[in-house]
Formats: structure tokens, C-alpha cells, sequence
């Protein structure tokens, strides 16, 4: 036979025999990457409670570690790791420490989907925590529910990401609660009646909140004067801008996350809208004041919290976190924070810690004391919480006032 | 005014490209790296300068000197990747150069995201212009800023025609486009004037960087996907407006500024990116040396 | 006929093996693992019939790739629904789910290999830089239109209620199509990956392969002798987005990944445009490696993961600089010196 074809069957199982070794060899685990430690503290010889021992108790953590809304990801990991610290200095949960892993997932969703995949399969994570931005829970969220391991996002707003599985919780408030608020703080408090809307085209988390607030604000009395839409990372708004500028509002909506809306700001003072802006809690940051600068000054937008609430979980949590990072701990940090600490609540209070047990040990959760609010679990797996207003002044956020939900 | 202040932002880069094309023959695609990096170093000198980016204006001259001190900058930049990236293969398929730009821009832009040098988060640029509305005219507004740029932008074109048309080294620098190896023969020093070419291309962009910065304060950070679509327009402004061919470069950059401005206003915002691309392939099918090119015969 | 048969039916039936031992003797990540490496050996062994075989330079081929994954996840997806009210993926080894899955990878080779003729007819008369851009250019535009469409069509009555152009419009928009049910496992995978490698090998050593040999190291004496350089770049450039189109289809029924067009665009189609020029131009079995490592090496470098884009740069770079031609060359992998059994062939003059 033709010696070509004979070298190329030979080729074709040669490559064949060298996959599957090397799929063999990969799935014998680790050794061919650097991960990052687990955030596990020496288990505690000063503290007077019992140190941890046995085996450490594994979760994940996904998050916008690089990337342009990098401090997301950032926060909420400081959060977690100092509800880590402080549980496995208390004892751990059921005697076990607990140890992280966090995988950057660089503000992709392709990533996202990766990271749970290597999180569940190759590190068998007991949990996974994450993500901030919603779009990326969404892609993280499917991959968790496929391989029926708990998942809990501090700070994922959209309600479609509950809405993937019964895997998946929350503890933070839904984004249809997000855009009423902000809405009944709109009309009664800053007395608008039309607003315009500048929103991010290419986030879940943007759209979404755009139709709440335009819902809630329509049925409130208010008109919407125009929608305008960005993507994200554009530099130019002034076509948008100038649209807005012409339906003469009130108020101009902008539901992005604080890398934009920092830039949005400047090109609206440039072009003499000087009627208030308002937001989300997508532009918590401490960027936002550093890129929006004067524009941003006196803007509005609704938070989980803010860390001049006169609550002794706030008042503890960023006494402590200010020790540790050497910064005041944003809206994210406090979900981090609240979602880890949750998690190890849940695991004490689980038969087991296998993924149905512990999800319904997570689901069963009522009035856990968290930094941002009483936190309980209602039937969609969401959490009902109150939300705070706060105003950019000096650079830093300052809170105005809280509004609760309405009753049930 | 929008369309003029980008539009010749456009032609200040276009010109990098349109220059290294006539002279090698090729494409050099990590010219609008050089972009970036102008706007992201002016942003550093700011800042290592003192002005933060929220305070008052400082002194005119203290734009100038990080203008001068971005474009020094990135000459040199140029400079250096001509030497070590480019001129190994100045006797290799075209191919082989192009993939080479490629690696060269996906370098430039993904260190400049390192922590060591810029980082990925975006910045501020501090306001080293003072921007106020000088006035209005039928409902156009005009910022100091857009004007000064435009104004700066026009000046270093005027200064680069002047020195390609009306000085002896712009002689050479034709004669090197025109043919390399005869140029080579008749006494030229064809590396040095391909060297000041690039650093000429580099300099430019700086400026471009810089003006850029200050029209749009907020730096997406070096790898992000807006910085690669401002470059590609600028290469489809040098190409319609004829590659190779200096002035037209100028007349393509302004033209794209405006048509995407104006496509944006009264189009739709989020096509923006089509419009320049479909003029690009408009142009390549149609027209492929461009407005003000000359048509080409292929040999044989 | 029969003989040419062969490659493919011992592809197949590795990938019947390895579809056996997946979930078993490997890991769930090493079979995603494994995925990614197969698709990406199709995209890169499929871009090497334009880049390598032609040498023509197309930068935009992650486009038809995210063609092929939305033609692809759209007929699953609303087809599922359509005909068994859910998007839950049906078990069996060759499920009716998965003949459908398959039709609708092969819908999406079509769809892509259309797009390729309408792209490559205009663009391939144009010499190699302008060529670059326009691909560029095009997968620029495919990426925004895509980002132009409306929200995927979530609930089962809807579905069964609307049009089908309002279907074929439905695709998530910017925030990317998920829900696709996950029909990939390594047996399509590696079937589809034997079957490419089977075209492409048999390509080559064809009379067309030389054609397309030829026009690439000098199209003007190709053209001399006869050959219609045109209509052979367009047919490599059509059948190169055909072969993308399935490996996209693929991709979208991955585990862990949903189509979004920010990455499908021209960063993914350097990605593979690297494997290509560091596994050499022109070799099939020089893509293949390249895929493989290309694949693993961000895994395995997780903690150095901003560096892998610069590390990438500077191969490449340094790859052009002092060996252009990549690591093989225009070789495939049997035809190197110290291969075994080469020795033996060495008086025969290679066919």
C-alpha cells in the first residue's frame, strides 16, 4: 500500500494514543499549574476557641480578578477571605477549616464557564461563590447546576440567575426590587417626573435594570423621556448624549457599572446636562470617583449598603476590614463577606455536605444576620433585603437614606 | 466639530501608517499600539508630574512638555521595534512581516496591561488642557479642547508636509518609497531614512495619543477592544485616502472622522463600527489605491 | 474509495473509545479539556487549508466559526423546543437530540461555508496585507450584527408561537445565546476531528493540494501554467469556513461555554491564526500540535495568565524572525528526518 497512507494511520493513532495520555495524565490532577494559596490561616493558637483540624473544606470563588471591572472581583474575594479568616479562628465549620480557590475569570463569560468547570471537576469544590456580574453568573451558574454543586452569587442582581437552577442562590436583592427603588427615590425624594435612560446594551445586569426602573417609575407617575444605548467601553456618547439633552429630563438614569458611567459623566457635564444622574450598584467602586471625578460629584445610586450604616455588623465588619486591606470595604466586599459566611452557616446547619443537603440547608436560611441586612432565603431562592441611596460627595459615597421592601 | 477634532486625530495616526507603507510595503499593525501607548504615557508623565486628576488645570506649558515628552517617548518605541522586530526581515515574504506586526501590537498592547506598567484598570487623565465652551455656533458647540487639538493636529501636518515636500531628507524619503534599491545606489542611506521614518510615524501617533487622551479623559486600559477599532480606522482613513500618499492620509482621516460622527448621530449609534468597515471594503473593491492614489497596473 | 475510507473509520473508532472512557477512566475536566483541544485542532487544521495551503492571509475566522456555533445552537435550541417542549438534552448514545445536534453542526457548516464564498469572492482578488483587513473587517461586522439581535426566545409558548425568521433572529444579542443544551462529548468531537484531518491530509497530497501549493509560492506562474488562482483560493477559503462552521457548532454545545460575539471576534481569530503560523504554515500535523499545546498551556499557566498574551506576542515574533516557517514547516510530522520508519523510505521519493 501506499506508504503515505500507511505513515498517516500510524501518525493518526500515534496522536490518538498521545491525547488520550495526556487526558489521563490530566485528570491525575494538579502539578502543572501554579494556584494561588488558599486563603487558610494558621488555625488559631491565640484564640480561645478550639483550633480546626482534619481536612480542609474546599469552595470556589470565580470573579473579575483582571479585567476592566476588576475591582468587583477583587472586593468580593477580600470579603470572602476575611469571612474565611474569621470562622477558621472561631473553629472552622464543624471542626474543619475551610480553604479557598479563586479563579480569575477576566470578565468573560467564556472564562466564567472554565473556571466552574476546573472549580467542580478538577478541584471538587464543596460550593462555589460567585459572580458579581450577572452575565457571568449566568454562564457560571449552568455549569453549577449541571454538576448539582450549591452556588451562591453575593452580588449577581438579574433575576434570571436564580432562575437557572435550584442550585443557585442569591444574597443579595433582585434587580426588579433595585429599579423600584430606585425609582421611588426618583419620584419622592428627588420629585422627577421625566427621566431619560442611558443604558449598557452588552450586560444582562444593565437591560434588566433599565426595564425595572422604567416599569416602576411609569407606574409611579413618572415619564421616560428617551432610552439611549451604549456598549460597553465606548468613549463616545455624545450622539446619545445630545438625543438626551434635547428631551429636556429631569434626571438622567445611567444602570451601568463604574468604569462607563465614570466616563458618561464627564462627556454629560461637558455638555451642560447638569440635571442629577442616578444608578445602581454596579457603580460601586472606588474607580468610579477616580475616572468620573467632579462630573460625578452629587450623582446618586442605590447600594446593598453603605459603610456609615449605624448597624454593629457594619460598624465590626469595616473596623476589620479596614485593618486587613487598608481600605474601606464597598458594597461588594460586604456581599463577599455575607455570601461566605452564609455558606459555612448553612454547612453547620447541613445534615451532610453534599450538593443536594447542602442546597437545601442554603435554601432554608431566615433572618441571617448579615453587614448588609437581614438576609432570608424565599422560595425563588433570592434574598429580601432593604436597599441604602447614596450620594458621590468628596469623592465618596455618602449615605442618604434606606428603603425597605414593600410588604409582602 | 466632533468630526473635525477625531477626524484629524484620524489622519495624525493614518499618517504613521500611510508613510511605513509607501516606504516597505507593508501594513505595520502595531502602529496603533503606538497610539495607545502615547495616550497612556502622557497619562503617566501627568501623574508623575504631580497633577492629579481632579485638580485645576496647571500651566500651558506644562501640556507642551508632556506632549513633546510622549512623542520623544514613542519615537523611540518606534525606533526600537523598526530595528529589532522589523529590519531582520526587511528581505522576507510580505507575509512573514505581517505576521510580525501582529506579534508586535499584541505585545505592545498586552505588557502595557502588566502591573509594571499601566495595569488594567482604566484611569483618569488629568485635565492638563482647560476645557470650556469658547462658543456656539448654530447649535455646535466648541471646546477649547476640541479646537486645540485640531489646532495642534493641524500644525504637525503642516510641519511633516513641509519637511516631506520642501527639505532634502523628505527628498530622500520619497526617493526610498519610490524604489528602495535605486534610492540604495544613488547614496541614500536607506536604513537611517527608514528609521526617521518610523520614528517620525511614532511621534505622530504620540500626539494623536495625547490629544486623544485629553478629548476623552477616561483610559479604557491598553488591551481593550476600543483602542484596536480606533487603530483600524485610522489604517481604513489611510487607505481610502490613497496608502502611500501623505496628503491623503490627511484628507481620509478627517473624512472617516465625520462620517462616523455623523453616521452616529443620525444612523444609529451602535453601527458605528460598520459604517468605517463597510467603506473600507467599498473602497478596496472599487478603488483600491484610494482617493488620492494612483492606480496601480499589476505587473504581468 | 474504500481505502480512502480507512483514516476516517480508525478516527471513528478512537473516538468511540475515548467517548467510552470519558466520565470514567478521565476526568470531567480532562474531557473538557480534550473538547477544546479537538475543536481547536479543526479550526486551526481548517484556517491552515487558507493560510497554509494558499497562502492567503485571513484574519477572520473565528466569524465563520461564530456562525456555524449560532446556526448550530439555534436549530438545537428552538428545534428542541419545538419538538420536544425542552432544551433537556436526550440521553442514548446516538439520541434523536443528537441527530439533531449534528444537523444542525452541518446546517452550520453550510451556512458558514455560504459566508465564506460571499466573503472570499470579492476579498480574495486583493493581495495579502489589504486581504488581512477586509477578513478583519468582516468578522468586525459579522460580531456587531450579531450583537444586533433580539433577546433569545425563553418560554416553550413563544417558541412554538413565533415565526421562523423571528427564530432566526432571536440570538441572544450582546448578552450571548445560552441555554444550548450540551449534545458534545468526545465522540462528535473526535469523529468530526478524524474526519477533518482525513480532508486535509488527502488535500494535500492531492493534485488540488499542489494547486494550492503553487498558488502560494508563486500565484504569478500558477496563473502562468494555467491554474485559475481565484476560484482555487475562493474554493480553500469555503471549505476552510465549512470546517469552522462545524467546530463552532461544536463549541456552542460545549459544557461551560455560551456564544457571545465580544469573543467570538478577531481575539479568538488570533488565537488561531498563532496556532497555525507556530505549527507551520502548510502542515497539517505542525496545526494539530499547535492546537494541542496552544490549548493546554493557558491551563496550565492559570497563575501566569497575564502573561500568556505577551509570552504569545514574543513567540510569535521571534518564531518569524528565525523560523518563519514554524515548527514543521511544510512538513507533516511522519516526513521528519528522525521519525521512525522514515529511514527505511529514504531512497523513495515522498509522492
Amino acid at each position: 500500500m501506499n506508504p503515505n497512507v500507511r505513515r498517516r494511520r500510524f501518525s493518526i493513532a500515534s496522536a490518538a494514543v498521545l491525547l488520550l495520555s495526556a487526558g489521563l495524565v490530566a485528570c491525575s490532577g494538579g502539578g502543572k499549574e501554579s494556584t494561588p494559596p488558599p486563603a487558610t490561616p494558621a488555625p488559631g493558637a491565640a484564640s480561645s476557641a478550639p483550633a480546626p483540624s482534619g481536612d480542609a473544606i474546599l469552595i470556589g470563588h470565580f470573579g473579575s480578578m483582571t479585567g476592566s471591572e476588576a475591582t468587583f472581583g477583587q472586593s468580593t474575594d477580600n470579603g470572602i477571605r476575611l469571612a474565611i479568616k474569621e470562622v477558621n479562628a472561631a473553629g472552622g465549620v464543624k471542626g474543619r477549616p475551610i480553604a479557598l480557590k479563586t479563579y480569575d475569570d477576566q470578565g468573560k463569560a467564556q472564562e466564567a464557564g472554565t473556571a466552574v468547570t476546573r472549580l467542580i471537576t478538577d478541584d471538587k469544590v464543596t460550593a462555589v461563590l460567585g459572580e458579581v456580574a450577572s452575565t457571568l453568573s449566568l454562564a457560571g451558574g449552568r455549569v453549577a447546576q449541571q454538576y448539582g454543586v450549591p452556588m451562591i452569587t453575593p452580588s449577581s442582581t438579574n433575576p434570571k440567575v436564580t432562575q437557572t437552577g435550584d442550585m443557585i442562590f442569591r444574597v443579595c436583592f433582585l434587580d426588579p426590587f433595585q429599579g423600584w427603588v430606585e425609582a421611588k427615590f426618583a419620584r419622592e425624594n428627588l420629585k422627577a417626573t421625566k427621566a431619560a435612560i442611558l443604558y449598557d446594551q452588552t450586560q444582562a445586569y444593565s437591560k434588566g435594570l433599565k426595564d425595572f426602573f422604567r416599569d416602576a417609575f411609569e407606574k409611579m407617575g413618572g415619564t421616560i423621556t428617551t432610552e439611549q444605548a451604549f456598549s460597553g467601553g465606548d468613549q463616545d456618547f455624545s450622539a446619545q448624549l445630545t438625543t438626551i439633552r434635547g428631551t429636556n429630563p429631569e434626571l438622567l438614569f445611567v444602570p451601568g457599572y463604574y468604569t462607563d458611567v465614570g466616563n458618561i459623566a464627564i462627556q454629560v457635564r461637558k455638555l451642560g446636562i447638569k440635571v442629577p444622574m442616578l444608578g445602581g450598584d454596579g457603580w460601586d467602586s472606588s474607580q468610579l470617583a477616580a475616572i468620573g471625578g467632579d462630573a460625578i460629584e452629587g450623582s446618586y445610586f442605590s447600594n446593598h449598603y453603605s459603610f456609615q450604616e449605624d448597624r454593629a455588623e457594619v460598624k465590626n465588619f469595616v473596623e476589620k476590614y479596614k485593618t486587613d486591606y487598608g481600605a474601606t470595604p464597598d458594597g461588594l466586599a460586604a456581599l463577599g463577606y455575607d455570601a461566605a459566611r452564609l455558606l459555612f452557616d448553612a454547612m453547620g446547619r447541613a445534615d451532610s455536605l453534599d450538593g443536594k443537603a447542602l442546597a437545601a440547608a442554603i435554601a432554608s436560611t431566615k433572618g441571617f444576620k448579615g453587614v448588609t441586612g437581614s438576609i432570608s432565603m424565599d422560595a425563588n431562592r433570592d434574598a429580601r433585603k432593604s436597599a441604602v441611596i447614596v450620594q458621590m460627595k468628596g469623592g465618596m459615597p455618602v449615605y442618604v437614606t434606606t428603603i425597605e421592601p414593600p410588604p409582602l | 466639530m466632533d468630526g473635525i477634532a477625531v477626524g484629524s486625530l484620524y489622519a495624525l495616526i493614518a499618517l504613521g501608517y500611510t508613510m511605513v507603507y509607501g516606504i516597505l510595503q507593508f501594513i505595520n499593525f502595531a502602529h496603533s499600539d503606538i497610539f495607545v501607548l502615547g495616550a497612556w504615557i502622557s497619562y503617566t508623565i501627568a501623574v508623575g508630574l504631580g497633577y492629579a486628576a481632579l485638580s485645576t488645570a496647571p500651566p500651558a506649558y506644562a501640556g507642551v512638555l508632556i506632549l513633546l515628552a510622549a512623542m520623544a517617548t514613542c519615537g523611540a518605541v518606534g525606533f526600537t521595534i523598526e530595528r529589532l522586530a522589523y529590519r531582520p526581515l526587511r528581505k522576507a515574504p510580505r507575509l512573514n512581516v505581517l505576521i510580525t506586526a501582529i506579534g508586535v501590537s499584541l505585545f505592545l498592547q498586552n505588557v502595557g496591561q502588566l502591573k509594571w506598567f499601566f495595569g488594567t484598570q482604566p484611569q483618569r487623565m488629568p485635565p492638563v488642557l482647560d476645557d470650556h465652551v469658547i462658543g456656539t455656533l448654530a447649535g455646535v458647540q466648541f471646546h477649547s479642547v476640541d479646537l486645540i487639538g485640531a489646532a495642534t493636529a493641524l500644525a504637525l501636518m503642516l510641519v511633516l508636509d513641509w519637511l516631506i515636500f520642501r527639505t532634502r531628507l523628505g527628498r530622500a524619503m520619497r526617493a526610498v518609497s519610490h524604489d528602495i534599491g535605486v534610492a540604495s545606489l544613488m547614496g541614500i542611506n536607506v536604513d537611517a531614512v527608514i528609521s526617521f521614518t518610523f520614528v517620525l510615524g511614532s511621534s505622530l501617533a504620540a500626539a494623536a495619543g495625547f490629544l486623544y487622551a485629553m478629548k476623552y479623559p477616561g483610559l479604557n486600559q491598553p488591551a481593550h477592544a476600543t483602542w484596536v477599532l480606533l487603530g483600524l480606522k485610522a489604517f481604513v482613513a489611510a487607505v481610502i485616502g490613497g496608502i502611500g500618499n501623505v496628503r491623503g492620509a490627511m484628507l481620509g482621516g478627517i473624512l472617516i472622522g465625520f462620517i462616523e460622527l455623523f453616521g452616529a448621530a443620525y444612523l444609529s449609534p451602535h453601527l458605528r463600527d460598520i459604517y468605517v468597515f463597510s467603506i473600507l471594503i467599498l473602497v478596496l473593491l472599487v478603488r483600491p489605491t484610494g482617493i488620492l492614489g494612483k492606480p496601480v497596473a499589476e505587473k504581468v | 474509495m474504500i481505502r480512502g475510507a480507512v483514516p476516517v473509520v480508525i478516527g471513528i473508532a478512537l473516538a468511540v473509545l475515548l467517548q467510552l472512557a470519558s466520565g470514567s477512566i478521565i476526568s470531567p475536566f480532562a474531557v473538557k479539556m480534550l473538547m477544546d483541544i479537538g475543536i481547536n485542532v479543526i479550526l486551526a487544521v481548517s484556517l491552515n487549508l487558507v493560510n497554509g495551503f494558499t497562502g492567503q492571509f485571513s484574519i477572520g475566522h473565528a466569524g465563520f466559526m461564530a456562525v456555524g456555533g449560532y446556526v448550530a445552537g439555534c436549530i438545537t435550541y428552538y428545534g428542541s423546543t419545538l419538538l420536544w417542549g425542552g432544551t433537556q438534552v436526550r440521553a442514548g448514545w446516538i439520541s434523536d437530540g443528537d441527530l439533531l445536534f449534528v444537523g444542525g453542526c452541518l446546517a452550520g457548516a453550510l451556512v458558514a461555508a455560504a459566508a465564506g464564498y460571499v466573503v472570499g469572492l470579492p476579498s480574495l482578488r486583493l493581495k495579502g496585507d489589504y486581504l488581512a483587513i477586509v477578513t478583519l473587517g468582516f468578522g468586525e461586522i459579522l460580531r456587531v450584527m450579531l450583537q444586533r439581535t433580539n433577546d433569545v426566545v425563553a418560554s416553550v409558548e413563544e417558541i412554538r408561537h413565533a415565526s421562523l425568521p423571528i427564530l432566526a433572529t432571536s440570538l441572544g444579542g450582546s448578552l450571548g445565546f445560552s441555554g444550548i443544551p450540551y449534545y458534545t462529548d468526545l465522540f462528535w468531537v473526535y469523529a468530526f476531528v478524524a474526519i477533518t484531518l482525513t480532508v486535509a491530509l488527502r488535500l494535500k497530497y492531492s493534485s488540488y493540494g499542489r494547486a494550492f501549493l503553487s498558488i502560494r509560492e508563486n500565484e504569478i506562474a500558477a496563473e502562468a501554467v494555467g491554474i485559475n488562482t481565484t476560484r482555487l483560493k475562493v474554493r480553500a477559503f469555503v471549505l476552510a469556513a465549512a470546517f469552522a462552521g462545524i467546530a463552532g457548532g461544536l463549541f456552542a454545545h460545549e459544557v461551560g461555554t455560551s456564544l457571545n460575539p465580544r469573543e467570538l471576534g478577531f481575539q479568538k481569530s488570533f488565537d488561531i491564526v498563532i496556532m497555525v503560523v507556530l505549527g507551520g504554515m502548510g502542515s497539517v500535523s505542525g496545526a494539530v500540535l499547535a492546537a494541542i499545546v496552544l490549548t493546554l498551556l493557558p491551563e496550565a499557566l492559570r497563575g501566569f495568565s497575564e502573561f500568556r498574551m505577551p509570552i504569545y506576542a514574543l513567540a510569535l515574533i521571534l518564531m518569524m524572525i528565525l523560523r518563519p516557517q514554524g515548527i514543521l514547516g511544510l512538513k507533516e510530522l511522519w516526513e521528519l528526518a528522525w521519525f521512525p520508519g522514515r529511514r527505511r523510505r529514504a531512497t523513495e521519493k515522498a509522492s
